[in-house]
């Protein structure tokens, strides 16, 4: 009888320590090589587990739950992957296309979304078990073709805004009422799209395109004007790079009125002037760009590299618009994720199998852990920002 | 004239049978070092991989598992590596990989050697 005693008390504390914790400082590390993530932690820099059995994880996301507990892991298999991070388990899993490139949450956190390649649309989930609300097929050319889905973003009001590579053009899928989703769609936006994202205000949706020069804006607030090409003279008449890896537009690099991206085949990053949508300047960068991310507090930066040149960061101060520090982490340098309030950065450097971390104050190494081709990094804070 | 076109189509041919001949030699990657070719498999799985998928099953660009490049000769797909198809996203690699390393991978990708 005391045995059985034990045995609960036993089982209460675990229980109570599994989970006496907050999930406030976690994330999740994707291991692109093992088809595993890492659970990880910001308070000590360590790493509190691993998950594994995610299928290929080349180009995978993340977005979480409002609670922070479950992370949504995006495969690039058509795998959507829940994961419950306190327990380090997963909760839910579906494979649900052939092909697939990132996802989102809905505002309220109940709905999942899921953009895919092939065949080219978009899925939405509900949150909690996973099983499907809406299947839209991204259809042009009277219904003949199939295009590539990229840029998928939560909007406010139950709305999810994405972006046809093939087609050119631009959706907003209104879920607010789930039998009967709305969609619509604006075309003619420009050749490729190739990423985009939603100001952190959830405003504006802004694509970048591949295929010709400058960027595609849609005001959320005013969809009647329509979409608005902007920067359309960056790169006229020069020679374009070959692109060994496409930009990210992710995590809108802001600092005050100024908006900073990757120039696309070029060694530069464009500075934005937000209240009139005109460039504000080009800053020469050491290679070509594919993550510009600004500190939470918009004081730096921070620029990673395509191939040939990806072992390299920069640092852009956002007053002088000059590049204060460069860092060589090691080869492979594919993603850098600040923490909430921008006192650390987090940076995966996939040929060295390693995650390091830097004080973005003095640039010294903090610290760093083994990954196996570690690539994106995802903390909670996310669950609370539109876009993410 | 139509002998001059047939002449010159033949020495096309030739050419195309030396080059085959020579690149024959080179399937083994016997050119390339060993470190260099771990190097490579890297940049085949990690940097192509991550827009045709780490195993080759298509992303952005097409798969290349081998039942996908079945019908297209080893020169077909050696000289999309190195000149890139202009108009797509798929860029020439002729700055970091040599013809015989795009040989190499031709190879690879044709085998199945991706994984
Ligand atoms: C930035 C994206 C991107 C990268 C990186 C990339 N490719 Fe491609 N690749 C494409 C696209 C897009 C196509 C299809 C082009 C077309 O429409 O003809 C393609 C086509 C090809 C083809 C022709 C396939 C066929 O069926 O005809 C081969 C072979 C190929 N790529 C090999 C490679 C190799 C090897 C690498 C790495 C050294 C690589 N690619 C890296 C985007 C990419």
């Amino acid at each position: 009888m005391n045995g059985l005693r034990y045995c609960f008390l036993a089982l209460f504390l675990f229980q109570v320590t599994a989970h006496s914790r907050g999930t406030g400082d976690m994330g999740v590390l994707i291991e692109r090589g093992s088809g595993s993530v890492q659970i990880i932690e910001t308070s000590g820099n360590t790493s509190l587990g691993r998950v594994e059995g995610l299928g290929d994880l080349s180009h995978a996301s993340v977005v979480y739950s409002r609670d922070e507990r479950f992370a949504y892991v995006f495969g690039r298999d058509g795998g959507l992957t829940k994961v419950d991070i306190l327990n380090a388990e997963i909760t839910a899993r579906t494979l649900q296309s052939g092909n697939s490139i990132g996802g989102a949450i809905s505002q309220d956190g109940r709905l999942v979304a899921v953009s895919n390649y092939k065949p080219g649309g978009v899925k939405v989930f509900n949150a909690d078990t996973l099983e499907l609300v809406a299947d839209v097929p991204a259809s042009f050319n009277g219904g003949d073709l199939r295009s590539k889905v990229i840029g998928l973003v939560d909007a406010p009001d139950q709305k999810f805004v994405f972006a046809l590579w093939d087609a050119g053009e631009i959706w907003v899928l209104d879920m607010a009422d789930w039998a009967q989703p709305k969609i619509e769609k604006y075309r003619n936006i420009g050749r490729n799209p190739y990423d985009a994202l939603i100001t952190p205000d959830g405003r504006y949706y802004i694509a970048g395109l591949f295929g010709e020069d400058g960027m595609a804006l849609l005001d959320l607030w005013n969809p009647s004007a329509g979409v608005k090409r902007i920067l359309p003279d960056y790169g006229k008449g020069e020679q374009k790079l070959p692109v060994y890896k496409m930009p990210h537009l992710e995590g809108w690099a802001v600092a005050g009125d100024l908006a900073f991206v990757p120039a696309v085949g070029h060694h530069e990053v464009l500075v934005i002037n937000m209240r009139t949508w005109q460039e504000a300047g080009r800053i020469k960068v050491h290679g070509q760009p594919i993550f510009v991310m600004a500190r939470p507090d918009g004081r730096q930066v921070w620029v990673n590299f395509a191939l040939p040149d990806n072992d390299t960061i920069q640092i852009i101060d956002t007053q002088s618009l000059s590049i204060v520090k460069q860092l060589k982490p090691g080869k492979g340098v594919l993603h850098m994720e600040f923490e909430p309030r921008g006192e650390e950065v987090w940076l995966s450097v996939r040929d060295e199998d390693r995650v390091e971390v830097y004080d973005t104050q003095t640039f010294k190494r903090k610290a760093f852990m083994p990954a196996t081709k570690p690539s994106g990094i995802f903390f909670t804070a996310r669950a609370h920002r539109i876009g993410l | 004239m139509t002998a001059l076109i047939w002449s010159a189509l033949y020495r096309i041919e030739l050419v195309f049978m030396v080059s085959f001949i020579l690149s024959a030699s080179v399937y083994a990657g016997g050119a390339i070092t060993a470190g260099r070719q771990q190097e490579l498999r890297n940049l085949l799985i990690q940097d192509c991989g991550s827009c045709h998928g780490l195993k080759m099953k298509g992303g952005l660009g097409p798969a290349l598992l081998p039942s996908a490049l079945r019908n297209k000769p080893a020169e077909m797909i050696k000289a999309t590596i190195l000149d890139g198809r202009p108009g797509t996203a798929m860029p020439a690699w002729r700055n970091l990989i040599s013809p015989t390393e795009a040989q190499w991978l031709a190879s690879l990708l044709l085998q199945g050697e991706t994984q």
